[in-house]
């Protein structure tokens, strides 16, 4: 589904090399996470396949069902059926979440040639999925994201990425953050949403979240590339040793 | 270089070109004494402090510069609600228009045609004189010789707002519209104010709020590229009255707005807000003072600018708590979106306090499209243009909020909407 070859991107002010080669294939209906220490790119990764400005690309390829994500504009991403659950979601002051989101859902629609969602069905779907989330009436006619916790922000981003419906979800360290209750909470929305159409890249420090979702490949991000990818039990290796060992291992 | 001689040729040049009105005796003392006020602080040029952003010369200059009609296809404003209209076509009354003037909690007047009426004399020119803590010399010359205007009496709750339509047929108009509320103890009621009015505009008001009275204005200056407008409006509010104002300005070439408010009364709220939304060859002035002297007043100045294309905005907001006006709680804020580089805000906040136990706030930004967030929205499938829509009418959403009530506000929001959608980038 996501097929990520020799990846090379610089940031543009200063130029500076920050993914020296990724490759990285994910399969649909399958969970893969990404950990890494600080700096080794794991979110740069993220921003590049969203489409945010800042970065260029210097070499390789990204693409979505065999499309060239790199192409696209970030909307068009989206509506081709990528999503990315933010590390920090931004604050929009003035915008209504209800606002935001049927926007949002109705935007895509509107690209994909859909009609649009009616008012009805919108409400309908918003209330049942945001009790799951533990989201109440008032966060949603709340402004996005302002005044949220931590961890209401992340239960937010599930929210959107459950109501998009996408493909392909990226969660950039969704875990940061938030307390154990919390995450159990973010996790089961995350999980809600696995099936084998869609494809999940789960970017996170530690090995706590993946207790709560179950990833099948396990990759390690070092200094701009994928160093060693497993199976979950890499996971608890890192969790159990840290980093030091495996970048000695593969340095 | 202009010179104090010059300075006062362009004024006996204005005074010696404006139409000369027919008045009624009762306003003939005011009128007479606002001439001379004019005469005394002359008319304003450039080099005036009160004007170093917005250039008065067009405002000033015997005849109005010509203003292209202008087709609105957006249909009139607030056209679905009960309302009593008067219509002024290029600054005269249009009696066939308009709706019979009369409706239960007010009495209705045309200051061209009113006989003797003993509270307009008490109020003609007073608050426009007691306005002067800096000089104001196009009001004076409005009082001096404004050619109709409405005067209207509140006794008790207006059945239904009333609603100025000012229309534009002419493309040299110059009006001179001068208009009087008074609102007695309890009484409440809303103006509604929409429409160009003429090629050059040159409206006063003077409203007096008595004691627990609310008065609630909303206006729309018209869509006219080419027009030119300046606007004074007075206030006096009595204790525990309230005066809402919201200003709506899409385009026109020159737009000046002066508000003088004063709070006389023990726990009365004032709020002033204005939306104004600008592309190209247009410049938009708010200035605002606001004056505490009375204990427990509420102020609110909110006033959000939008501009792209070389726009100009610019606002001259004052908060003046005079001694004793102890718990005073003033708040202003003046922003300006930017949408490109060239488009350029000029803010002069101030705040001027002599009493000791006050809260009082101002501040002033200017700045463009937050990047992050329009990374966000777009990220959630938003295209680049409907996102930067939803951010700008965002960012103006803090003064439109200001309008309490809904169906109101619902229409102001529309027009900024339609406005986005035309001039989407």
């Amino acid at each position: 589904m996501l097929n990520i070859k020799d990846l090379h991107v610089e940031l543009e002010e200063e130029g500076k090399q920050i993914l020296k080669g990724v490759d990285l294939t994910v399969e649909a209906g399958k969970v893969h996470a990404i950990m890494g220490p600080n700096g080794s790119g794991k979110s740069t990764l993220s921003y590049v396949l969203s489409g945010r400005d800042g970065y260029e690309v210097t070499g390789g390829s990204a693409a979505l069902d065999g499309e060239d994500l790199l192409e696209m504009e970030p909307e068009e991403r989206a509506a081709a059926g990528l999503f990315l659950a933010f590390q920090y979601p931004v604050e929009i002051p003035g915008v209504g979440n209800m606002t935001f989101l049927r926007t949002a859902v109705n935007a895509q629609r509107k690209a994909r040639g859909q009609d649009e969602m009616s008012a009805a069905d919108f409400l309908k779907e918003i209330r049942a999925k945001a009790k799951d989330l533990k989201i109440d009436a008032d966060m949603l006619k709340r402004p996005v994201n302002v005044g949220f916790s931590g961890g209401e922000k992340k239960r937010n981003e599930i929210l959107q990425m459950a109501m998009l419906e996408p493909k392909m979800c990226i969660l950039d360290e969704t875990d940061s953050g938030l307390d154990v209750d919390a995450m159990k909470l973010v996790a089961d929305g995350v999980n809600a949403l696995r099936d084998a159409g869609r494809g999940f890249l789960v970017i996170t420090h530690y090995q706590r979240l993946l207790d709560h979702i179950k990833p099948d490949v396990v990759h390690i991000m070092a200094d701009g590339r994928i160093v060693k990818t497993g199976g979950p039990e890499l996971a608890l290796e890192v969790e159990n040793n840290g980093y030091a060992d495996i970048l000695a291992e593969v340095a | 270089m202009a010179t104090p001689e010059l300075k006062h040729d362009a004024t006996a040049a204005r005074l010696l070109s404006i139409a000369k009105p027919d008045s009624a005796a009762w306003s003939r003392p005011a009128r007479d004494a606002a001439v001379k006020r004019v005469e005394q602080m002359q008319l304003p040029e450039r080099r005036d402090e009160y004007w170093k952003y917005t250039r008065p010369d067009t405002l000033v200059q015997p005849d109005a510069p010509h203003a292209a009609l202008f087709h609105n296809d957006e249909g009139p404003l607030f056209d679905d609600m009960d309302r009593l209209k008067i219509v002024f076509v290029d600054g005269v009354f249009d009696a066939d228009a308009s709706d019979d003037l009369a409706m239960a909690g007010v009495r209705i007047d045309r200051l061209a045609e009113a006989a003797d009426i003993h509270w307009a004399a008490e109020l003609y020119g007073v608050l426009e004189a007691d306005g002067h803590y800096v000089p104001r010399p196009l009001a004076a010359l409005n009082t001096a010789y404004a050619s109709d205007g409405v005067l209207i009496h509140v006794t008790g709750k207006a059945e239904k707002p009333i609603n100025f339509i000012y229309l534009h047929k002419d493309e040299a108009s110059d009006a001179t519209l001068h208009h009087l509320i008074k609102l007695d103890a309890g009484a409440e009621m809303t103006l509604l104010e929409t429409g160009p009015a003429a090629a050059r505009f040159n409206k006063c008001m003077e409203v007096e709020v008595a004691d627990g009275a609310s008065f609630h204005h909303v206006r729309a200056q018209g869509r006219d590229h080419e027009r030119r407008a300046v606007t004074h409006s007075f206030a006096r509010l009595g204790a525990e009255s309230t005066f809402k104002s919201f200003t709506l300005t899409v385009n026109g070439r020159l737009t000046r707005n002066e508000s003088v408010i004063t709070l006389t009364g023990d726990n009365a709220i004032a709020h002033v807000a204005g939306a104004c939304v600008g592309d190209g060859d247009f410049h938009h002035d708010d200035t605002v003072f606001v004056t505490h002297d009375a204990v427990g007043c509420e102020s609110r100045q909110v006033f959000k600018k939008v501009l792209r294309n070389g726009a100009v905005g610019v606002f001259q907001g004052k908060i003046l708590v005079k001694e004793g006006a102890q718990k005073t709680d003033g708040y202003q804020i003046s922003q300006s979106l930017l949408l490109d580089d060239d488009s350029q805000f000029l803010a002069k906040p101030e705040l001027e306090i002599y009493a000791d136990d006050v809260a009082c706030s101002h501040g002033s930004t200017s700045g463009a499209i937050d990047e992050e967030a329009l990374f966000y929205l777009r990220s959630r499938g938003l295209p680049e243009g409907e996102a930067t829509n939803l951010l700008t009418l965002a960012f103006l959403a803090e003064a439109v909020e200001e309008i309490e009530d809904e169906a109101l506000r619902e229409a102001i929001v529309e027009r900024l909407e339609g406005w986005l959608e035309r001039h989407r980038g």
